[in-house]
């Protein structure tokens, strides 16, 4: 029961404030402003390179 | 391992199957099988995850699209939800016997946290994924708004996992957990119908395809019907309509024109959209016959769904119905017996879906042996 109480006191303070702010978070950041040009390029990817994978990108630095 | 991944999940369901003519189950609802049919799964599972992580990693595109959110969030919240709905000790090594870990009301809890989430998150957000994809590619349009698909997968992803507790009103389940998952359904109702618009205003400037493409036919109208059972759902949700709704044919109506309404009919769409690409035919072999399975899937769910909320209401009205003494007027067997019209139409509404389905195979056969090829264009490459 102690570690029921415990994760149960951390849930309904710091977690939910923290999803919370992160969901608001996001919406924010996706209201930015000079958004809708920004998406206007991953909008479209289904139409690109049908037939063939994208040309590889030089050096290769990846981001997740 | 894509075949891995393929064979093992066959394996999978001849395993489930197995376990219900032969009496192995572990009797929870939506996922009977037994421990060594469960262990298959999560090893089955990993390797899909395996694969679909892998080919994202490996990717020359910067952005991950959006119908890739939805399905890497479906893969990764359905391994969640299996391992801890199956938890569970086997009585022996060599029997299929096994214990849960939970019992009482956390156990009911546990079983409908899986439960609502498997129709969340493999239902919705999984048939949400191949809506982003395929719905764009047969309308010749970008997604209305990549904003809006951003924030309704957030919010769909924060909500839906609360939403399980109105299975369970009117239980042993406490009254604030009933009314949190109540609560949380209904909001739910925004992010659900965020994909709708988004979906549907994609043809926004294409609506006279409509009348020429019966396959953009068969994705809107699925479209159509989820956002209906989305709408219908939260409904149900609310603990004075579970009341009438619970235990009825009500939420059976509600599962199929989910099911057979919105995942049936994009996945209909998806397939008439993909056969001819993937055998490099010009086109389908017949479109009037796309015509004749829309109008007859679309009947058909209709004359389900709507017999079943006949049923389903007259049902829950019986149960309810107390005489001056205050003793129940019907017995079970009376609302079975009340019931026998509407099940006949039902089965009718089945059976035209069934036969709008045999005629789609027979025309995706036709496309792949008689369509008129063309130079192929879709050799096996890497994904990006």
């Amino acid at each position: 029961m102690e570690h029921y109480t415990l994760l149960r006191q951390f849930a309904d303070s710091w977690m939910l404030l923290f999803l919370f702010a992160f969901f608001i978070g996001v919406v924010v950041w996706v209201m930015r402003p000079g958004g809708t040009k920004t998406y206007e390029e991953p909008r479209n990817i289904p139409f690109r390179h049908e037939d063939k994978p994208a040309p590889r990108r030089g050096e290769s630095a990846k981001e997740a | 391992m894509a075949w891995f991944v393929f064979w093992g999940y066959q394996l999978f369901i001849v395993l489930a199957a197995t376990g219900y003519v032969l009496g192995a189950t572990q009797s929870r609802e939506y996922a009977e099988p037994e421990w060594y049919v469960d262990w298959w799964l999560t090893i089955v599972w990993l390797a899909y995850l395996a694969i679909f992580i892998g080919t994202i990693v490996k990717r020359r595109e910067r952005h991950i699209y959006v119908a890739n959110w939805f399905y890497l969030s479906f893969i990764v919240t359905i391994a969640m939800l299996h391992v801890v709905n199956n938890l569970s000790v086997p009585v022996s090594i060599f029997g299929s016997k096994s214990v849960s870990l939970f019992s009482g009301v956390q156990d009911a809890m546990t079983q409908w946290w899986y439960g609502h989430n498997a129709v969340g998150f493999f239902l919705t957000a999984g048939f949400l994924g191949m809506m982003y994809y395929f719905v764009p590619k047969q309308a010749e349009r970008p997604v209305y708004s990549y904003k809006l698909s951003i924030i309704h997968f957030w919010a769909l992803i924060f909500i839906y996992i609360w939403a399980g507790p109105h299975h369970l009103h009117y239980t042993a389940l406490p009254d604030w957990a009933g009314t949190l998952g109540m609560v949380f359904s209904v909001v739910l109702w925004m992010p659900s119908w965020g994909g709708m618009i988004n979906g549907l205003m994609t043809l926004s400037g294409a609506w006279d395809k409509l009348r020429t493409d019966p396959v953009i036919r068969m994705m809107v109208i699925s479209i159509g019907f989820y956002g209906m059972s989305t709408f219908e759902g939260p409904m149900m949700s609310i603990r004075a309509v579970n009341s009438l709704s619970h235990y009825t044919d009500w939420t059976i109506g509600h599962v199929h024109s989910g099911a057979l309404g919105w995942n049936g009919m994009i996945t209909f769409g998806a397939l008439y959209f993909l056969v001819p690409r993937l055998w490099n035919r010009e086109r389908l072999y017949s479109l009037s016959m796309v015509s004749w399975h829309f109008w007859l899937a679309t009947i058909g769910i209709i004359l389900y769904a709507a017999s079943m909320w006949v049923t389903g209401i007259m049902e829950g009205l019986m149960w309810r119905e107390v005489d001056a003494n205050g003793f129940l007027v019907n017995s079970f067997a009376d609302t079975v017996a009340a019931k026998f019209p509407m099940y006949v139409v039902r089965g009718l509404g089945g059976l035209l879906f069934l036969t709008g389905a045999i005629i789609m195979c027979y025309n995706l056969y036709m496309t792949v042996r008689r369509s008129p090829a063309i130079a192929p264009t879709n050799s096996a490459v890497p994904a990006e």
